[in-house]
C-alpha cells in the first residue's frame, strides 16, 4: 500500500462521515464546523492529486472565507434556539433518503458501466502540473482559452459585491 | 481494491459527496444548510474535475475548478445577502413558510 492509497482511504471515511454528520445534526453552527472537516480533507485529496494551487485556494478560500461567511451569518440572524427549525417527522426524510441512496448507486453503477481510456501520461508529466507556475503559464497565456473568462470573472466578482450590498442594506 | 488508488476511487468519492449533498438538499429546512449542502455538491464536482484532469495529463480540469471557486464565491455572497434580506422582511427563513414563489 503506497502512501497515497493509505491517506486517500483513511481522509475519504472521514470526508464521507463528516458529510453526513453535516445533514443529521441540528445544529447549524455543528453543520458548518463539519463542512469546515469535509473541505479540508478535500484540500488534501487535491494534494494527493499533485493539484498544490488547488489545495492551499481550497484552504483559503472555500474553509476560511466562505465558511466565516457562513458562520457569520449564523450569529447575525440569531435564530435562537435551534428547536426552532426542526424537522418535524414528515413523510419526506424518508423519501429523500432513499431518492439518494437510489442516486448514489445509479452514479456508482454508470461509473462500473464504463471504462476510462487510459491516457498516455501519468505521475512523470502530471507532477508539476498543479504549481503556482504551472497554472500561472496557463491561465495568463493568450493562445489558450483561459486568459478572457479570467477578465470576466471581475466583473462577476463586481456584479456579486454590488448585490451582496444591494441586497443586505436597509432601507434608506 | 484496497492496494491502488485510481481516478474510478476520487469519482466514486464525489459521487458520494454528491449524493449526501443532495439527501441534504431534500431533507434541510434551514436555508443556510440547504447552501452549505450546495458547497458541498461544488466540492463534488471540483474533486471529479481535478481527477479527470490528472488522468488525462491536462490541466484544463485544474482550471474548470478555479473558475468554479470564483463563482462560488459570488454565489455565496449574494444567497447569503437574499437570506438576510428574507429574515429582515419576514422574520422567519423556514423555507416551508417561505414560499410565495410556490406554483
Amino acid at each position: 500500500m503506497s502512501g497515497e492509497s493509505v491517506g486517500f482511504w483513511i481522509l475519504s471515511l472521514i470526508s464521507v462521515f463528516s458529510a453526513i454528520m453535516m445533514i443529521v445534526t441540528k445544529n447549524p453552527v455543528r453543520s458548518a464546523l463539519n463542512l469546515v472537516i469535509t473541505f479540508l480533507c478535500v484540500a488534501v485529496f487535491y494534494i494527493l492529486m499533485s493539484a498544490q494551487f488547488l489545495a492551499a485556494v481550497q484552504v483559503i478560500v472555500y474553509a476560511g472565507a466562505i465558511m466565516v461567511l457562513f458562520l457569520f451569518v449564523i450569529m447575525l440572524l440569531n435564530l435562537g434556539s435551534p428547536e426552532a427549525l426542526i424537522e418535524k417527522g414528515t413523510i419526506q426524510k424518508p423519501i429523500a433518503v432513499g431518492l439518494g441512496i437510489f442516486f448514489v448507486v445509479l452514479l456508482i453503477w454508470s461509473q462500473a458501466l464504463i471504462t476510462l481510456p487510459q491516457a498516455e501520461s501519468r505521475a512523470e508529466v502530471t507532477q508539476f502540473q498543479g504549481t503556482v507556475e504551472a497554472i500561472g503559464l496557463s491561465l495568463f497565456n493568450p493562445k489558450l482559452p483561459w486568459l478572457f473568462p479570467f477578465e470576466i470573472t471581475s466583473i462577476l466578482l463586481l456584479v456579486a459585491v454590488i448585490g451582496a450590498i444591494v441586497m443586505a442594506k436597509r432601507k434608506v | 481494491m484496497f492496494s491502488d488508488v485510481g481516478t474510478q476511487h476520487y469519482l466514486i468519492l464525489s459521487a458520494v459527496l454528491f449524493s449526501i449533498g443532495v439527501m441534504g438538499v431534500l431533507i434541510k429546512r434551514n436555508p443556510i444548510v440547504i447552501f452549505m449542502c450546495v458547497e458541498l455538491m461544488l466540492n463534488a464536482v471540483n474533486v471529479t474535475f481535478v481527477a479527470l484532469g490528472r488522468h488525462f495529463g491536462q490541466i484544463n480540469g485544474q482550471m474548470y475548478v478555479i473558475f468554479a471557486l470564483a463563482v462560488a464565491a459570488a454565489e455565496v455572497s449574494v444567497g447569503l445577502g437574499i437570506i438576510v434580506a428574507i429574515f429582515r422582511s419576514r422574520e422567519t427563513i423556514d423555507i416551508n413558510e417561505v414560499n410565495l414563489m410556490k406554483f
